[in-house]
């Protein structure tokens, strides 16, 4: 358990849904259960191109996990190698599950917006909410020629509130959310333009933020920068899957920390050069500002060199 | 490790209670330094190189079996110290995994799990137990799928759900709290159920906190060490029963402090659960009185001068005023004013006899 904290799956199925859709049936590679996952947890696949968060369509340990891939044209490399490569026998590494769209416990509806690929999760939650018996209504934005393939992949039963819009516009937001009930929960998914109007109209309506949710990724990583450790005299190249503490500890510089989470404040550096990226809960506004110090374990550079007096 | 259990010890009553050597030395001596203070002492719960109560999720040690049946004894009396509200329903499937899964893949000579789809068997050999269950199907177990398994470990655990940009303790288990009440604090927020913390707030330490522990991920636990004194090496030091545990205080004197003052330290762990998405809290305490722990030549010498040095909102609210002074003078006969290493290791690889 305490290991457990990357995965070796195994491509046991890879079948095209769509023109321009895959579906990944992924298995522990050893044959061993998976972690389970909650609704609207990702995981992110090292593909030879770097690494690509997918929403977990479905997630059984024993099973496995589901991830349906749209090939973009501006890919870097990811959806392409995922569509024209990847085969089943495959063997790829993964981090384990990990969710920053949760679905509210205390919610009296869930209200599900998405758009295109922004299907994956919603896939989750339907089952989920399902399961559960909790009431859910669901509006998602395809365009024309899709709108076939977005309703059988959401499948709806009888009686259930899914509704695929060709779109955009698609759906009048503003119109749907002023009928929902009190303590309705909104979560969004989809291209960029739709989660912020959605987010718009919500906030036009007096929603509390809470109330709205929109999917996360997270921003573990960044751009790559250059780390000069001006007392060691040496410099090092922070790559952009790696926090700045791990490349120090890499180049073999002993230096403090502990909870390497941007809390404590043990890892403290003293900047000399450079602009930090400043993402700790440590630093009060007015250290931020000063740019004198850093925390190394969470936060990286907005500058390409980064000058660090340790 | 083959485990040596201690089945007789009591935890009430007659207190029969002690920590062998071995114990001892795995302590979790909460002072990194000669002074304490409030801070984010949280650390990932699986650096490399942890030993001892460190080293696995879930510590199993000599008074695993006794610590079992002083919680059993404690819920006959007081049920109402397992509370779950009816929204964490799936936390509690997910502790079952999570602490079956790490028993039995941390003391596999004690604890097997066998699954099959959804039909599991689990089997606890310290505790004669065998039990074939339907995961998911709560009518299967003899208890709610939470109490069973925290039935089976040691230590107190709380199920946090993470909603609105906080906490809500909304549920756990505890019958050896440091004097705070679940039944009083179940619902509340993280600042609301650490309010009467002194010092601390204004330092910010719960607003960090509570940002590094939302963000704790499956699979990457988190750690830190709490303590306090307690007198006799009693569990349950409830606030519901203070009546039987408070009036202990005023029964120190300088020749019974050393055996009867017990620190009692919490091995506290955050866990996320993958199906919920809550995140578990364990509250684990370890007791040991001052005459263990001052057998430890670097242990006697600290706690004098942390003690010695303690806040005096932080002696008020950790209960230890009446006795300060007597606990002070008991000490400081430990402290040669030789200096300590950095750290809480013991420095020595067996325990000294007693000097005294």
């Amino acid at each position: 358990m305490m290991d457990g904290q990357t995965l070796t799956l195994r491509v046991a199925d890879a079948v095209l849904v769509a023109p321009g859709l895959r579906r990944l049936h992924l298995v522990a590679a050893d044959g061993t259960r998976l972690p389970p996952a909650a609704p609207g947890a990702h995981i992110t696949l090292t593909l030879p191109s770097g690494h690509n968060s997918y929403t977990l369509v479905s997630a059984d340990p024993e099973a496995g996990y589901e991830v349906i891939v749209r090939l973009t044209p501006q890919s870097r490399g990811g959806s392409r190698h995922v569509h024209d490569t990847l085969a089943p026998g495959d063997v790829l590494p993964a981090t384990v599950p990990h969710n920053l769209f949760a679905l509210h416990s205390q919610a009296k509806k869930h209200l599900l917006i998405g758009g295109g690929i922004g299907v994956t999760p919603m896939l989750a939650f339907v089952a989920h909410l399902r399961l559960a018996h909790a009431p859910f209504e669901l509006h998602h934005m395809a365009v024309s020629a899709e709108i076939g393939v977005f309703e059988t992949l959401l499948d709806a039963r009888p009686g259930e509130r899914v509704h695929v819009h060709a779109g955009p516009p698609g759906v009048d937001l503003g119109a749907l959310l002023a009928v929902q009930p009190l303590g309705t929960h909104v979560y969004t998914c989809g291209p960029s333009g739709l989660m912020n109007a959605v987010e718009s109209a919500a906030a036009a309506l007096g929603w509390p933020d809470s109330h709205v949710h929109r999917e996360d990724f997270g921003a573990s990583g960044g751009e790559p920068f250059m780390l000069r450790l001006a007392k060691s005299g040496i410099d090092i190249a922070v790559a952009a899957d790696q926090t700045m503490l791990a490349a120090i500890e890499a180049a073999g510089v002993d230096t403090p920390s502990l909870c390497r989470g941007g809390a404590c404040g043990v890892c403290l550096a003293p900047v000399l050069e450079g602009t930090p990226e400043h993402r700790d809960h440590y630093l009060t506004p007015a250290e931020r500002a000063s740019s004198r110090m850093v925390m190394p374990c969470v936060s990286r550079s907005q500058s390409a060199t980064l000058v660090l007096d340790i | 490790m083959a485990t040596r259990f201690k089945p007789d010890e009591t935890f009430r009553d007659d207190y029969r209670y002690g920590n062998s050597d071995d114990a001892i030395l795995r302590f979790p001596f909460p002072f990194t330094e000669d002074g304490y203070m409030y801070g984010v002492n949280i650390e990932p719960h699986s650096r490399p190189g942890s030993t001892g109560p460190f080293a696995v999720a879930f510590d199993v040690d000599e008074h695993y079996v006794a610590e079992c049946a002083e919680r059993a004894t404690t819920l006959a009396l007081e049920p109402g110290r397992c509370l779950v509200l009816p929204h964490m329903d799936q936390a509690q499937w997910d502790t079952l995994e999570l602490i079956m899964e790490s028993l039995a893949g941390d003391y596999p000579e004690d604890f097997t799990l066998e699954r099959n789809g959804l039909d599991w068997t689990w089997t606890n050999r310290p505790l004669g137990l065998h039990q074939k269950f339907r995961f998911g199907d709560p009518t299967t177990l003899p208890h709610p799928p939470f109490e069973y398994i925290v039935r089976q470990a040691q230590g107190d655990f709380t199920l946090q759900d993470q909603r609105d940009g906080t906490l809500y303790i909304d549920g756990g288990i505890t019958t050896t709290p440091a004097d705070w009440s679940l039944a009083f604090d179940v619902g509340m927020t993280f600042h609301e159920w650490h309010g009467p913390v002194p010092l601390a707030h204004q330092a910010g330490v719960f607003d960090r906190a509570l940002q590094y522990l939302m963000r704790v991920r499956y699979g990457h636990p988190a750690r830190r060490l709490n303590w306090t004194l307690t007198i006799n090496p009693r569990l349950d030091t409830s606030p519901e029963n203070f009546p039987l545990w408070g009036p202990d205080r005023a029964s120190l004197t300088p020749e019974n402090i050393g055996a009867k003052l017990f620190l009692r330290v919490e091995l506290q762990s955050f866990f996320r659960l993958p199906r919920s998405n809550a995140l578990l809290f364990g509250i684990r305490t370890y007791l040991a009185n001052l005459d263990d722990l001052t057998r430890v030549p670097k242990w006697g010498r600290r706690l004098h001068r942390v003690m010695r040095d303690l806040h005096p909102e932080v002696i008020g609210y950790k209960g230890i005023t009446r006795y300060h002074e007597t606990l002070i003078a008991h000490l400081a006969q430990f402290d040669d004013g030789v200096a300590t290493s950095v750290g809480i290791g013991p420095d020595v690889a067996n325990v000294p006899p007693a000097v005294v």
